[in-house]
Formats: C-alpha cells, structure tokens, sequence
C-alpha cells in the first residue's frame, strides 16, 4: 500500500525535459549554479593573474622598454616618449584590482560558492539546497557583481587604485589618486552585488546543513568539508554586514559631503579641502574607523578563503592515506576556534595605524592564541600521516601541498603577530609572503585539489592523472619559488604597493631577487595552462568514472557520477557512521561507506 | 553532461510539503522521512535577520564613537517621528490580529487585518519622507553634521527594508485574496516576524538617535 | 613509479627545509640605528622557535609521505584518538605561545611608553609626495597650524599669528636627528593615509589625517639614512622618500641651522 502510494507521489512529481535555458542557464539545481559559479571564479582568476604578472614584471625591470605591452594596453604604459614605461597610476591599479578579484571574486566564490554549492546536498543526503530559487538567485546577483568589476577597467580615469583595503581619505577624494573617480564607485557597486549574492549563498548553506541532513547524519558524523562550510557561511552572514555599513559611509563621503571617514584640515596638492565659503568640507571624520569596520570583516575573510580548504585537505587526506583522520573532535574544535578567534583579531593590522596601544596589546591577545588551533590541525593531519598507506593520486598531492603552505605560511603569522616586529614588517613584503602562501597558497591548492578529487564526480569522467601530477609540481615548485623568497627582501623592509623599490638605496640591492620571484611567477601562471588542458579536455573526453573512483565514505559517492537532478535515482540514504571509517581492522574490506548499515563487526561512530 | 528525463525532486523543507507529507514517505520523493530541525525557511529568516543586526550593530558602533566627538551637535527629533513610531506598532499589532484570524479559519478578516497592516506600514514610509523633509524645511541635511548623516542613513536604510517588507505584504496578501479557504499560517508567521523584527528595529534606532 | 610522487614530495619538502634555513640565516635586516634592538631580538627568537617548528613538521611531513605509502601488506593504523597525546601537544603549544605573548606586550609597552622627558621634539608631516619636518625652534614649542591657510608657499599650513611658529624651522625631506638623545616625533598628515618609516631604526608609524601620532626612539649611530613612506598614498608613493642625518648630539642644533639655509 505505502509503495503503491509512493510511486503514484513519484509519477506525480515527473516532469517533462526541460528547455535547456531552465536546466543550464536559470538553473535552480546546486550542481549546474555551483559549476556556472566555479567556471565564473576561472575566468576571473585569468584576469586577477595576467594583473599579478603585470606587477612582478614592474618590480623586477622597472626601467625595461615594454613596448609591445604598451601597444596591448596603452593605458597602461608611456609609448610616447617613455617606449613603454608602465605607468604608477596603473601599476596601483593593479595591485589594488589583483587584490579584490583574487580574495573576494576567486578565492571566496571557486572553494565557497563553487564546491559548497557542489556538495553540500549531497553530503547531507539533501535533493537540492533549502533555497533553490535564492540560489540561482545569488549567482546572477555574482555574476553582475563581476561584471561590473570588470567594467570598471575601462572607465577613463581608471579601475580603483587605492588598494584593495580601500582606505579613506585615499579612496574617498577622487583628486587623491585617479582610481578614486569611478573606478571607486564601481568597486563599491561590485562589492555590494558580491555582498548580496554572498549573504544569499550563506543562508542557503547555514540552513540546509543545519536542517536538511539526512537521517543519522548528526553533526559529529559530518565530513570537515561540511563542517567549513558550515563555519564559513556563520562567518560570512556576521563579518560582511561590517564592510556594507563601511561602503555605505564611503559613498556618502565620496558623494553627499558627510564626514565619517574625513577628518577637518585637509588640503590637497596644496589646496585646501574648503567650501566656496571657506568653511572646509569635511570635519571630525577618522579614517581609522573604515580600518576597523573593513577589518572586522576582513579578518574573518580571509578564513573564510582558508577554512573550506582545510576541510577539503582533512577529507582527500583520509581518502588517499587510508586512514580515519586523527583527532576528528579537536579538528572541529580547532575550526570552531579559529572561526570565533578569527572575530577578535582584526586589530592586527592595524598595530602601527595610531590606534590606542592599549587596542593593539588586545588584538596581540587572540593573534598569538590564533596559533594554537592552527597547530592542532597540522598535528591531526600529521599523525593521520603515520602508518597510512598513502596513494599519492593528484588529489593527495595537492592535500599534501595544503599542509605545507599552512605550515609555512602559518608560522611567519608568529612573527606578524607580535606587535613589535609588526612595527618593522608592516606593509613590507613578509606581509604579502604570509598571506600568499597560507591564505591564497591553501586556498588556492585547495581548489585544485577538490576539482581532481569531484570532479569525477561532477562531470562523470576522470582527470588525467599524469597531467595532473605535473601541474602540481609546476605549480608547488613555482609558488614556493615566488612567495617564499618575499620573506627575505621583507625582512629587508621592502615595501608592499611600491611601483619602483630601486627608488631607494637601501632596496637596491634586492633587485635580482625579485627577478628570481617574478621568473617564478611567470612560470607559475604559464604552467596554470596545463591545468585548464586537462579541464576541458577530460571534462569531454576524460575516462568515465563509476560512483565510486576513489574508494571513498561521504554520501556523494553513493550515487552516480554525476548525479541526476534529485541527486539520487532512488531513495536518499540514511547514515549509520561518520565518513572516515578506513582501515578498521574489523571491517571486510578496508573502508567503510557513511551509509553502510552497520555490520555487526563494526561499531558505529 | 548527461541529457535525462529525471523525476522532479520536490523542493526540501518549505511549509507546504512537509503539510503535503505523502505517507509512507517524506514528500513523495521515496526518502526515509528526514528528520527536519526546524523549518528551513523560518531558520533562513532568523539568519537573515541575524545579519540584518549585525549591518545596524556596525553602524551602531560608529555611531557611539562618533559621538564622543566635539563636534555633534544633537539635532531635534520631528514630532513626526513618533507618530510614525506609533503607526509602525499598530501594524504589528494589525499583522497579529490577522494571523488570529487566519488560526480561526475567518480568512475575511485575515485579509482586512493584513490590509491594515500594510496600509500602516505605507504611512509610516510616508511619514518617515516627510520627517525628512521637515528637517530639511529646518536646514537639516545628510551633511550638515555627523548626528544628521547618521539619521539619514540609519532611518533610510531602515525604511529600504521596510519597503522590502512592503513588498513581501503585498505578495501574502495576493496569495491570501486568491484562496477560498484558510492557507496554513507559516506563510503569515513568517511574514509578521520579519514585520516584528522591522519595528523592534526602528524602536532601537529611535531610542539610539534621540533618546540615549 | 608507484612510488616516486612520495619521494618527490618528500624531496622537495627536504629542499624547501634546507634552502630556507640557509637563506633565513643570511642577515636581512638593515643594520641597527637605533635602540629599538628588542625588537631585532623578537624577530630572532621568533625566527629560531618558528624555525624549528618548521624544520620537524616539515621533516615529518616529509618522511611520511615517504614511508607509509601505499603497497602489499596489512592496512592501515585504525588508531585515531589519543587524548593525552592530544592535550599535550596543544599545551605545550599554548604555553610557547603564552611566552612569545608576555615577550611581546612588555616589547610593545617599552615601544609605547612615554617619552623620557628630554627628548628631542621634532614633528614630520606626510603629504603627497613629501615629508614636512618641523623643528620647534628655541621656544621648544610647536606653532599652531590649520589646514585652512595651506597654500604653495605654506604647505603645512603655519600660523603665523602664533608667536611659537616665528622660530619654527621647516625642512623638506630632511630629518636631522642627535645620536644618542632620545627623540620624540609627532606623526602627522595633510592628505591621506602615509607612514613614516625609518627601517634602520625599527620605526613605523602611519602619518593618520586629522591625527598626531607620538613615537620615539634613540638614534644610536652617526650617519645618513633613508625615510620611506610605508602606507599607498597615490601615484607618488614609490618617491616619497628623504633622508635622515644623525650627528653628533652636541651639533644636532647647528646641523638643523645649516640646513634651513
């Protein structure tokens, strides 16, 4: 009787193929919006890193004829009289563009937007987000978000050019810098699109992971993938409302002649900031407090990029080790602590800005304890290492790669954080190698690691493992050649956003150093072609995948590859263990799946 | 990707389908029935509200510092202000009395209570434009101090969600006008607490511009 | 070949351990001209604690990706949880991380005491693309000045209705300073955001609009050095730099003469 009624309900909700518009463009279905927001994030990676070559090209032959450059972008270079000198307005439109697109419209939207969408339902056993429509929603909101980004390239006066901090007055006064016309505007514009497609995309994944898990799924049986993405939608939802309050006071600064962020005394090029009247425009404002709405939010952010990695990185690691991650309670306990430390430290970057000593032993506080958590992990991930039985696929490599950039890139934050040698490394190059390689280098390496990991998945077809491989090498060799390097002329007290360091004597000597970076870099960009290769070609004519490629336990690998519309052809299933039950000696073979109904043998989780 | 003729997979959690629960099975999809926390889009509210406060707690923090500055010069609050308060608490108390309704199956006066709340929700934007515009009768503009730039913003940011909100009554309210026979409630519950949420909200605002 | 991506990775991490701590070891920093050597020590401890850290985790990253790859035999170690090993690396961790914590307030509150009362004042003020120095003069007193009376000839904008700003000495991009004295330098700015920084003194401080901004420090040794600006300021921001002249502490008042002429 409950069958006969249950496939009567299945004829019911049968409907006909749909127009291909509704199934690929405006779709509703988490799998197509996570690859439309993916493919999106690729595109605008190439630009972000055609900007980045720019900018190591400037600082490791300044005084070079770059004429042919200069006939692609005459806006940027002097073909007149120069024969292709870059010019310093466009070269703070590159630091300041590379910035933006890289941490908001790559490395939050490819490991957010992108994978979570991807596996969320199908790690917690759900047909489709909570939101679809919302969902569909946010991506069109991104993808205008984008665009309008990419637009601001082309205004006359230029992209923005104030960094991609933003800080007022830099950022308020369209005379300061030629960036803070309307290429500003448009910066703010974008960032609010992105805001808005974010905030959706953060509601739709805090409510379907809270509420749609399948039956036996409880929190501590989830994968660290999902519980990032959990952690990283709560940090978002809080943090960005800070940088939309912040945007909002900028345009008013910028457009309606109030004064949050401008101070009273200002004078341009030697001209006073005063009315017709005498009386001057701007009074009592304080540029610090965009520091710290723009931190507040900033600090989370930059977790928000790193903590989907990690979680990524904990799940490929058990797969390819054979091995229950180690430790599983205290890894969620470390992500739950850096997510909520991650709150009460925005101040660290602001040690030398003028604010209140007494603030800065504060933020000290939560940036040194920040380590500990950190630490845990990489000790987890360690002893999940010991007597494994690793199968050094593509996917593992880049976990593996993962676990050295956070090492790496965790350890110089010991430096930045305590407040007195921030006073010399500040806004200095060690800055940008700490960032790059533990933000950008995890986030990065976590991207490529979960698309060689579902993709199969995904498209149905396996990457090519010999292609994958060597991007990874290329990649590994070259990022730690470009990023790690930066420490030393950091050290040094080169300067971060300088569009000619040689200008002073005491950088002089570190020009053949940033030579050696900037080959590097080159190398590194170039060697990304490989990657988009083996993309599209295995995305057509890769081998096909089973269900199952890899041998691993979460729920998306308990349905085709990939899944249809509904995720699973039949009935969704119930979990009975956590999804790191490898190798367990009692066990028939040596993994068991998440949905498995418990054999007597082996206990649950 | 594959071309397929799939089944249509009903959208998770929402009201209407757990209502629609087919039996033996969770929605007709053939699942075990899923253990549902809490009602996906009432949980969806609740964290969109959470970062609609943190937006005003931001302002509100540069608000507070800003003040300690010399240079504030605390403006007068349009009588107007409190009128439209009172407005704004009528139609939270219009929205409740139309959900009572609805719970006794009079779908009539359902209808006319959240017509009244909406109406009242109407006045109050008015009302809010036309504070503004006493004060700009004064002299009073976004920049002529740091107490006004804050009013302006605060209240009109306040009132853009309100209008929002306008637009979801507008929405209930059709669907209310098309039934002939009392809807579940959740719809209406969900509407009135972000309704709730927008007065608390302007009460907030209020007492922290003028009061505290 | 099954094997050889473990050996790889192992390889490259060992290279990464080795070439980095070679390269670490190399003197970076620019040579010391001020007191502020705690902080050279900060960065040293720093360098060799994180060093170390980095040299065992990477080791055993390295060797387990090595050793435990996968091939014939029995599976896997099942063991996932230890928590005494669990909360002893976590504590230890934390106590290293609490004595880097107390080093690093004493450090910062040594940087941001007061002023020994003898310093020497002297005010620098950013502006696109130029540091303003300003002497107070015999009176030890700084003028007032007001953004509103800025103009070509008066860039900071100097008050010369007050009788304090009559001595004041004004420089462009030129700070003299006395070895040995303590100096107190109020930080100050025209425009935007621009940081004062003198890398051979450990001195950073950002020039904040509509703020003044004390540091000090003692200049420790005779000579010229240079003052970069450490905040994007705008199109100038890469040559905005200026010099910095220690002399002698006995003729730290006749240098500042010379130079004004």
């Amino acid at each position: 009787m409950a069958q006969a009624a249950e496939a009567h309900a299945a004829e019911a909700h049968a409907h006909a193929p749909q127009a291909f518009i509704w199934r690929y463009v405006f779709s509703k279905d988490h799998k197509v919006i996570g690859i439309q927001y993916y493919l999106t994030a690729m595109v605008m990676a190439l630009v972000a890193g055609l900007l980045a070559m720019l900018i190591r090209l400037q600082l490791a032959w300044p005084e070079a004829d770059w004429a042919f450059l200069g006939r692609i972008l005459p806006m940027g270079y002097d073909v007149g009289g120069g024969f292709g000198v870059m010019k310093p307005e466009f070269y703070a439109m590159l630091f300041t563009m590379h910035g933006t697109i890289m941490v908001f419209f790559v490395l939050s939207t490819a490991p957010v937007s992108g994978f979570g969408n991807l596996l969320i339902p199908l790690q917690v056993g759900a047909r489709d987000m909570a939101f679809p429509f919302l969902n569909g929603l946010s991506f069109w909101t991104f993808l205008v978000g984008s665009l309008v980004i990419l637009a601001s390239f082309f205004v006359e006066s230029g992209a923005a050019a104030a960094g991609w901090t933003s800080y007022p007055p830099l950022s308020a006064l369209p005379g300061a810098v030629p960036g803070s016309g309307m290429g500003q505007t448009l910066w703010i514009v974008g960032m609010t699109f992105f805001i808005a497609s974010f905030t959706m995309g953060g509601l739709n994944f805090v409510t379907t992971i809270v509420n749609l898990r399948t039956r036996g799924l409880s929190l501590m049986r989830m994968p660290l993938t999902l519980w990032a993405m959990l952690l990283v939608a709560i940090l978002g939802l809080l943090a960005f409302p800070a940088l939309v309050a912040a945007c909002l006071m900028l345009v008013f600064d910028r457009h309606f002649g109030t004064s949050f962020f401008l101070p009273d005394g200002l004078a341009l090029n030697n001209m006073p900031l005063v009315g017709a009247d005498g009386a001057p425009l701007h009074q009592g404002g304080s540029p610090l407090l965009w520091q710290h709405l723009f931190w507040f939010l900033g600090h989370p952010e930059v977790y928000i990029l790193m903590l989907p990695a990690l979680g990524f990185t904990s799940d490929i690691l058990a797969t390819f080790a054979r091995r229950p991650i180690f430790g599983y309670k205290s890894m969620v306990g470390a992500m739950v602590a850096i997510g909520g430390l991650s709150f009460v430290v925005w101040g660290h970057h602001m040690f030398v800005s003028g604010m209140s000593p007494y603030l800065g032993m504060a933020f000290a506080v939560g940036t040194i304890l920040i380590a500990v958590p950190s630490a845990v992990k990489v000790f987890n991930w360690l002893a999940t290492l010991w007597r494994a039985r690793i199968r050094f696929t593509t996917p593992m490599l880049w976990a593996m790669g993962v676990i050295s950039l956070f090492i790496s890139g965790g350890l110089s934050g010991v430096w930045l954080a305590q407040a007195g040698p921030d006073i010399h490394l500040h806004d200095t190059m060690f800055v940008a190698a700490h960032f790059h390689l533990i933000m950008a280098g995890a986030a990065l390496f976590g991207v490529f690691g979960a698309t060689s990991f579902w993709f199969p998945k995904m498209f149905g077809r396996m990457m090519n493992e010999p292609l994958g491989k060597l991007h990874f090498w290329f990649t590994f060799v070259t990022y730690y050649g470009t990023f790690f390097p930066m420490h030393y002329v950091g050290i040094a007290g080169q300067l971060r956003r300088i569009y000619d360091p040689y200008q002073y004597e005491f950088l002089k000597p570190l020009q053949g150093i940033n030579q050696f970076i900037t080959v590097s870099a080159v190398i590194l960009g170039v060697s990304q072609i490989i990657f988009f290769v083996n993309f599209i070609w295995s995305a057509f004519k890769g081998p096909r995948a089973g269900e199952n490629p890899w041998e691993a336990n979460g729920l998306e690998w308990t349905t085709t590859s990939p899944p249809p519309h509904g995720n699973w052809p039949g009935e969704i299933p119930e979990v009975h263990r956590w999804p790191y039950e490898y190798s367990n000696p009692e066990a028939p073979k040596d993994h068991v799946m998440q949905h498995e109904p418990a054999p007597a043998a082996v206990r649950g989780h | 990707m594959p071309a397929e003729v799939l089944q249509k997979a009903p959208s998770p959690g929402g009201p209407d389908r757990v209502r629609c629960a087919a039996p033996g099975g969770g929605g007709g999809n053939g699942s075990p029935p899923q253990p549902l926390l809490a009602d996906p889009y009432r949980f969806g509210l609740w964290a969109f509200l959470g970062t609609l406060s943190m937006l005003f707690i931001g302002f509100t923090s540069a608000y507070v510092v800003r003040r300690a500055s010399p240079d504030w010069r605390p403006l007068a609050a349009p009588s107007l202000l409190w009128l439209n308060t009172a407005a704004l608490a009528a139609s939270s108390v219009a929205v409740e009395a139309a959900r009572r309704r609805l719970k006794d199956w009079d779908l009539a006066g359902a209808r006319a209570w959240l017509g009244a709340c909406g109406l009242l929700g109407a006045a109050f934007v008015a009302g809010q434009l036309g504070a503004w515009r006493v004060l700009r009768s004064q002299g009073v503009f976004l920049s002529s101090n740091p107490h006004s730039s804050f009013f302006y913003i605060l209240t009109g940011l306040h009132v853009v969600h309100l209008a929002g909100g306008l637009v979801w009554f507008a929405v209930v309210l059709s669907r209310l006008a098309r039934v002939s026979y009392p809807p579940g409630e959740e719809g209406l519950a969900l509407f009135a607490t972000y309704w709730h949420f927008l007065g608390v909200l302007w009460l907030y605002l209020a007492l922290l511009l003028f009061v505290f | 070949m099954a094997k050889l991506q473990g050996l790889l990775f192992g390889l490259a991490t060992v290279t990464l351990v080795a070439v980095s701590t070679f390269y670490f070891g190399r003197p970076w920093l620019p040579p010391l001209k001020s007191d502020r050597g705690s902080i050279d020590d900060a960065i040293w401890a720093a360098l060799v604690v994180t060093g170390i850290v980095f040299i065992i985790t990477n080791l055993l990253l390295a060797w387990f990706g090595w050793r435990y790859q996968d091939g014939a035999g029995a599976r896997a170690s099942y063991w996932h949880d230890d928590t005494r090993l669990e909360w002893t690396w976590t504590l230890v961790t934390a106590a290293i991380m609490f004595v880097f914590l107390f080093r690093a307030l004493g450090l910062w509150a040594g940087i941001n005491s007061p002023a020994p009362p003898g310093a020497m004042l002297v005010e620098v003020t950013g502006q696109q693309f130029v540091w303003n120095v300003r002497y107070p003069g015999q009176d030890g007193v700084l003028g007032k000045t007001s953004g509103r009376i800025v103009s070509q000839e008066n860039p900071i904008g100097l008050d010369q209705s007050d009788p304090a700003a009559a001595d004041d000495v004004l420089l462009l991009n030129q700070l003299y300073l006395p070895q040995g004295r303590p100096v107190r330098v109020l930080v100050r700015s025209m425009d935007v955001i621009h940081s004062f920084f003198l890398p051979h003194f450990r001195v950073k401080q950002d020039a904040m609009p509509g703020m003044t901004v004390q540091t000090w420090f003692t200049p420790t040794e005779v000579g010229t050095f240079e003052i970069a600006c450490a905040e994007h300021c705008g199109l100038g921001h890469y040559r905005m730099r200026g010099q910095v002249h220690v002399v002698p502490a006995d003729s730290i008042d006749e240098a500042i003469r010379q130079a004004a002429q």
